[in-house]
């Protein structure tokens, strides 16, 4: 596979190689003064953004500086798609103008295949920064990140994925990303919030929180995305940060070992409550300082020839 | 006087071939070997054995002018029509202007006659602009010189209960069918695709079941109150099957509710979306193998009557794009009786007698058409579809005589190829080549 479209399908060697290059490249990186490894040099590096996004677009530019790789960025509002171009026709003018690889991220679901698909002509190489409410598989490589650093081998482990599993790409490549891994991952969320035939992702499926926590060894919080909620998902704020939000009497159930991940941007007293996003068994920096890392690893894979399998 | 022999045909694909002695657009004599040499007619179309049904009629066709027609002319579309055997067309309402007044459905209908390949009928839109608020001029458009007898807002829901009711209520003293795409719209609010495991794992907006088979009850109910004749436009799931099924056995019910099923959803299913190709966005959208499978009963049984094409060809730059950002519809008229003889006859479901009903005869019938779906007889009209049910072919969308080439069938091999067209006795389609 010359592309990172999703985290279905990438296979557990594959996948592995990915974290034992990002964990190679965090430690080779620590410590020093001069982050900057020369890699990628010579190699142009285009983000398209076509959703606001600071954290992951900071950290895709971050990884590739750090490779030495040109970087440029591309926003929807800076770019010609305000003009009514279409996505095909930026893609193709970006490959044309020498992009190596282009790292994508947009509204619609399955935008980043149809890139893939209307350059692999030219050969230019897409990530998937996240694509409408299909995946974000770099998440879910920096989550896995994390979690290995926490609770070494996750086979057999048991994850729990809290919240707005319908809308959520972020829920999509975990399930795939760490059953592929081979632990157990637990949804919890409203009915509502659970899609159609979501017991085909080979996911348990809850609706209740507190029974699932003391058998838990990681809970990932989803945001919940409050842009997205034209519907009657769940009847206030209130009750569902009542019912799923991640309290300190919550988290308190948790086993000692457990560790708790948000993929940010967090709603602080929605989903998870400030002292438990703040606490030392809570991860969410170390999961933004590993999604550089493991941006830089897919990179590594994807341009410095090493593939990442099927 | 014209005069054209159609030889060795089989009609309805019974029996020993039989010639057709065609003079002025009637069938004037009938049975083996005529004896009428080639120097008395006009023209000789050689049938070589194919099998010979009335001319099909589409009841969804969307021809998109005025306003699209970058994307289908009438002109384009006819010719489409044509080949694909067809003899009537209904082409839909949601033009740009609307189809909602005589002007432009009068128009529609002269540039049909105009081109002459096929019948073009207009169909009048319910109400104004497509808007679900007012009705639109229904009898203005029914006493036209379009002659309006199918009335339909598709691409959208009428979904407000009243203006539906009404619509069937002022449709009675007209005489005419109400056709309604069923789409209950807080249900599929930005919908993309079957509500199901592929939507879910593909990360799109599901399209759910309900959403068809509310709307589909409720009209049926209200078809009954009013005693209007209602017309269920691309029934897509097993649910809205089984409540026409529990419809069809009311049978002293008052008002008049039939139904019809596109060629796609006969044969394709949600799984071709995973390469978010949106030549497979449609709407309704495709569904799983359970619905098609009991739409194929469905149709074999009755319980939904024909096959309309849903015909909506698309520019490609309304297609090659982000999945979300296309548009909905794809080609149909050339390749629905390859695929209702794929799904249809070589399961074994239908007979050729039975594409005859489903193609033509009920189609017609709904629409209240005199002169088409008519038997293959002696004093009948002389539309005719001869079908080669040997041949099989590779869909290419380029080389299809619509103007957009967005044909979810492109590269496959399909079984059947309609030989010749003819429209009143005159050769509308021969050999793969339209005749003007």
């Amino acid at each position: 596979m010359r592309h990172l479209l999703s985290a279905e399908g990438l296979d557990a060697a594959s996948a592995t190689a990915v974290l034992d290059t990002s964990d190679a490249l965090k430690q080779t990186l620590s410590g020093r003064e001069v982050r900057k490894l020369p890699t990628l040099r010579g190699r142009t590096v285009v983000t398209m953004f076509y959703e606001n996004s600071t954290r992951t677009r900071v950290s895709f530019e971050v990884a590739g500086k750090w490779m030495s790789a040109d970087v440029i960025n591309v926003s929807a509002s800076a770019s010609s798609v305000g003009k009514g171009e279409s996505l095909r026709d930026t893609a193709l003018t970006l490959s044309a103008a020498g992009a190596d690889c282009v790292i994508v991220r947009h509204p619609a679901s399955g935008a980043a295949h149809r890139l893939a698909g209307w350059l692999e002509e030219a050969g230019t190489q897409v990530v998937n920064a996240g694509d409408g409410m299909h995946e974000h598989p770099t998440q879910a490589l920096l989550d896995a990140a994390t979690l290995r650093e926490r609770l070494g081998d996750l086979a057999g482990r048991r994850i729990g994925i809290v919240g707005d599993v319908l809308h959520s790409r972020v829920a999509r490549s975990n399930v795939h990303l760490l059953r592929t891994l081979g632990a157990e991952v637990v949804l919890v969320a409203p009915p509502t919030l659970v899609p159609a035939g979501v017991r085909e992702w080979g996911a348990q499926v809850r609706s209740e929180l507190d029974p699932e926590l003391p058998g838990l060894d990681a809970v990932m919080v989803l945001r919940v995305q409050a842009e997205r909620m034209h519907g009657a998902f769940f009847p206030s704020a209130r009750e569902y940060s009542i019912h799923y939000g991640l309290t300190e009497q919550r988290a308190a159930k948790l086993p000692d070992h457990a560790v708790v991940l948000h993929p940010g941007p967090m709603l602080r007293g929605m989903e998870i409550a400030p002292a438990v996003a703040d606490a030392p068994n809570a991860v969410i920096t170390e999961q933004v300082r590993n999604g550089v890392h493991v941006r830089m690893a897919v990179l590594y894979h994807l341009l410095a020839g090493e593939e990442i399998g099927a | 006087m014209s005069r054209v022999l159609v030889t060795g045909v089989r009609p309805y694909g019974e029996g020993d071939p039989v010639d057709l002695l065609v003079e002025d657009g009637v069938i004037a004599r009938l049975g083996a070997d005529l004896q009428v040499g080639s120097e008395d007619v006009d023209e000789v179309v050689a049938g070589r054995g194919a099998v010979a049904l009335p001319g099909f009629v589409d009841l969804h066709t969307h021809l998109r002018e005025p306003g699209r027609e970058d994307a289908e002319t009438v002109g384009t579309g006819s010719a489409a029509a044509a080949l694909g055997g067809y003899t009537a067309v209904f082409a839909m309402a949601n033009t740009d202007p609307v189809a909602d007044n005589a002007v432009i459905v009068e128009h529609v209908r002269r540039r049909g006659a105009e081109i002459g390949l096929v019948d073009v009928h207009p169909v009048g839109a319910v109400t104004a602009g497509l808007q679900g608020q007012q009705l639109a001029e229904l009898g203005a458009m029914a006493r036209s010189s379009a002659a309006v007898r199918v009335f339909s807002d598709d691409g959208k829901c009428v979904d407000d209960p009243l203006v539906m009711r009404r619509a069937l209520e002022y449709s009675t003293a007209l005489g005419v069918v109400v056709a309604q795409h069923a789409e209950e719209p807080r249900l599929t609010v930005g919908a993309q695709a079957h509500e199901g495991p592929n939507a879910a794992r593909l990360g799109l907006v599901g399209w759910p079941a309900p959403a068809e088979e509310s709307i589909v009850a409720r009209d049926c109910m209200l078809a009954e109150h009013t005693g209007g004749a209602l017309h269920v436009c691309h029934v897509s799931t097993a649910g809205t099957a089984e409540v026409l099924r529990w419809w069809s056995s009311r049978s002293a019910a008052p008002g008049r509710v039939s139904a019809e099923v596109t060629p796609h959803h006969l044969l394709l299913t949600d799984e071709l979306l995973d390469s978010y190709d949106p030549v497979y966005k449609v709407n309704p959208p495709l569904r799983t193998d359970d619905d098609v499978r009991a739409l194929r009963s469905a149709l074999a049984e009755g319980v939904v009557d024909c096959v309309a094409t849903d015909h909506a060809p698309h520019a490609p730059q309304d297609k090659d794009t982000e999945f979300a950002a296309a548009r909905p519809g794809m080609l149909g008229l050339q390749t629905a009786l390859s695929v209702v003889q794929q799904t249809m006859v070589r399961s074994g479901l239908l007979d050729w007698r039975g594409v005859a009903r489903v193609l033509s005869e009920r189609p017609a019938e709904i629409a209240g058409l005199a002169d088409q779906g008519r038997p293959i007889a002696e004093g009948e009209p002389a539309n005719l579809a001869l079908v080669d049910e040997s041949a099989s072919w590779t869909v290419r969308g380029a080389e299809l005589a619509s103007a957009a080439s967005n044909s979810p069938y492109e590269g496959m091999e399909l079984p059947g190829r309609v030989v010749a067209t003819l429209l009143r006795g005159r050769i509308t389609a021969g050999e793969g080549e339209v005749r003007a």
